[in-house]
């Protein structure tokens, strides 16, 4: 799947990617109403990855569902909505209005922007804001829920406790965490909402093991991602638990990656004589080797 | 439609210090860019740098027969990735992206292109002149750099029969000063019946200062802006300048999409 952010409303890929060969195209997120989001600079490259605050810029949920979703049903793309509110009625207004839509397959509750300061992550770093705003949505809608994990918690797993008690049916993780990077010569910050969230392979094996802890809290499926750039990181998210993966910043370096991760993981399977990727799932070893006598 | 080029490094040519002309076996981008189109490059395939940066095609190179071969990039040495595209020799492997955006909109004579190009602004200018001498339209090209070493490419603007207009900071060629200022006084000696269109190129104080300039002649200005750019196709929305709408309110439109080029009249300058 491509994630959301990383890939505007999936319309801007479709002369680069056959839409409907993705999992999944995960929107930019929605409100209500259109945002004009952050002044740029908006991101700003750290090693190996990138650190941005857009500020959800975005056209507002009736606007996309009249402009954006009639191509990407031509496409036959399928399509996740990244929902977001700043408050809960909003996040139940915003998920009616697809609910409501003609090609909308599932939605990706936002609980976790930590670069606005009302609504998204102040629900997502609280256990009962994360299960209030699940079951609020659940009540209004029969679409699949996944709610996206931040990882600025110290407990993720409970998150994912939580949302899977409230109803969600999957649950995506990781978001971005939320860092800084200052000019030294200037003495002020590289992007002007002076922190944002940070993303790219450096945060892999962060996301890898927050992933692996997760499986063993919850039973709906995850959806894995921070830092995927290659098949073999696709491998990894599934391997600690991940039944699918978002795939965000490699997509800005190589927007035809989606064909090479496909072809990477055949060989694998191949390789493996596994049948099934899904057979993969979660079936990281993590009992201690025995130790050869020296 | 963009395609993607492993592009090998056809040669590497250091104009200064600083400044260097990349040449890229991308003849399918070559082929298909308009003048104002830019690329989305990357050096190396790891991860650090790890996002492409977008340039202006600057050149199209032709084989003998005409055909296009490849294209050039003008770079100017300010961080890690344009450090590697400083050091890359012949042969190297190059991640090239486009072609990409909006280009100029081309005037038609006997209206005259003024182009103004500020340091390594100059890089759209190149194929736009090509193409406005072919369409018959007389060009002039104010260029302002801080000294005199750091202005290239005279001879094939003069070749194209371009009127140069020189300007640098410290003075050791042309006025001494900003490019604008020479700008200002021949728009203003210009009647008013005689047709301009201003392009402008250059540093964002350098572009709002030139469409600035147009605007108080009442002179039609396109700008190619630069900005922070994540991917060059809409995905990321980093590369956002404010515009004027056509509802009259202020939008943040992605520079990569509706840009790079932009009625300089539409865009929101403080």
């Amino acid at each position: 799947m491509a994630a959301s952010g990383c890939f505007g409303y999936g319309v801007e890929y479709a002369d680069v990617v056959d839409l409907s060969s993705l999992g999944a195209v995960v929107t930019k997120g929605l409100f209500l109403n259109a945002r004009e989001g952050h002044p740029a600079p908006r991101i700003v490259e750290t090693p190996a990855g990138m650190l941005n605050a857009i500020g959800l810029q975005g056209i507002g949920a009736r606007r996309f569902v009249d402009e954006k979703l009639p191509e990407l049903r031509a496409r036959r793309a399928t399509v996740i909505v990244n929902v977001c509110g700043t408050t809960i009625d909003e996040y139940v207004e915003v998920s009616r209005i697809l609910s409501d839509a003609e090609g909308v397959a599932a939605i990706e509750l936002n609980i976790s922007c930590p670069n606005i300061k009302e609504g998204g992550i102040q629900f997502g770093c609280s256990l009962p804001g994360t299960a209030a705003v699940v079951s609020a949505v659940r009540k209004v809608t029969r679409l699949p829920i996944m709610p996206k994990l931040t990882p600025n918690v110290t407990d993720v797993a409970s998150f994912a406790r939580a949302a899977e008690d409230a109803g969600a049916d999957a649950v995506s993780l990781v978001n971005t965490f939320l860092a800084m990077v200052i000019d030294v010569e200037s003495r002020r910050p590289k992007i002007s909402n002076v922190v944002g969230g940070l993303s790219g392979p450096a945060i892999r094996p962060i996301a890898v093991r927050m992933v692996h802890e997760c499986r063993q809290a919850v039973k709906i499926p995850i959806v894995g991602m921070g830092g995927i750039a290659n098949a073999r990181d696709v491998l990894e998210f599934m391997i600690a638990g991940a039944n699918a993966v978002q795939v965000g910043t490699a997509n800005f370096v190589d927007p035809f990656i989606w064909s090479k991760l496909l072809d990477g993981i055949g060989d694998y399977l191949e390789r493996h004589q596994i049948a099934r990727v899904a057979d993969l799932v979660g079936t990281v070893e993590t009992r201690q080797a025995a130790h050869e006598p020296m | 439609m963009p395609v993607d080029v492993d592009a090998e490094v056809i040669a590497n040519r250091a104009l200064s210090s600083d400044y260097n002309v990349l040449a890229l076996a991308a003849p399918q981008i070559a082929a298909a860019a308009a003048p104002g189109q830019f690329v989305m490059v990357k050096p190396g395939a790891g991860f650090d740098p790890l996002l492409r940066r977008p340039f202006s095609v600057f050149e199209v190179l032709r084989d003998p027969r005409g055909a296009p071969a490849g294209l050039t990039i003008l770079s100017k040495r300010i961080g890690p990735s344009t450090g590697l595209l400083y050091d890359a020799r012949p042969g190297d492997r190059v991640a090239c992206l486009g072609p990409l955006g909006r280009p100029f909109t081309p005037v038609d004579a006997p209206a005259e292109a003024w182009m103004v190009a500020g340091g390594v602004g100059l890089a759209p200018f190149a194929t736009l002149a090509e193409s406005l001498r072919a369409r018959g339209v007389k060009t002039t090209l104010f260029y302002g750099a801080r000294r005199s070493a750091e202005l290239f490419y005279l001879d094939f603007f003069r070749a194209l029969d371009v009127e140069l207009v020189l300007t640098t900071e410290d003075g050791t060629a042309g006025e001494r000063g900003r490019v604008v200022a020479p700008l200002d006084r021949q728009l203003a000696a210009r009647p008013a019946s005689s047709g301009v269109m201003v392009y402008a190129c250059g540093p964002e104080g350098m572009l709002a200062a030139a469409a600035r300039t147009a605007m108080k002649h009442s002179r039609p200005c396109q700008v190619s802006v630069e900005r922070i750019m994540g991917c060059g196709l809409g995905g990321c929305y980093s590369c956002v300048i404010p515009m004027r709408g056509d509802d009259g309110k202020f939008h943040h439109v992605r520079s990569c999409l509706a840009g790079p080029v932009l009625a300089a009249d539409q865009v929101l300058w403080d």
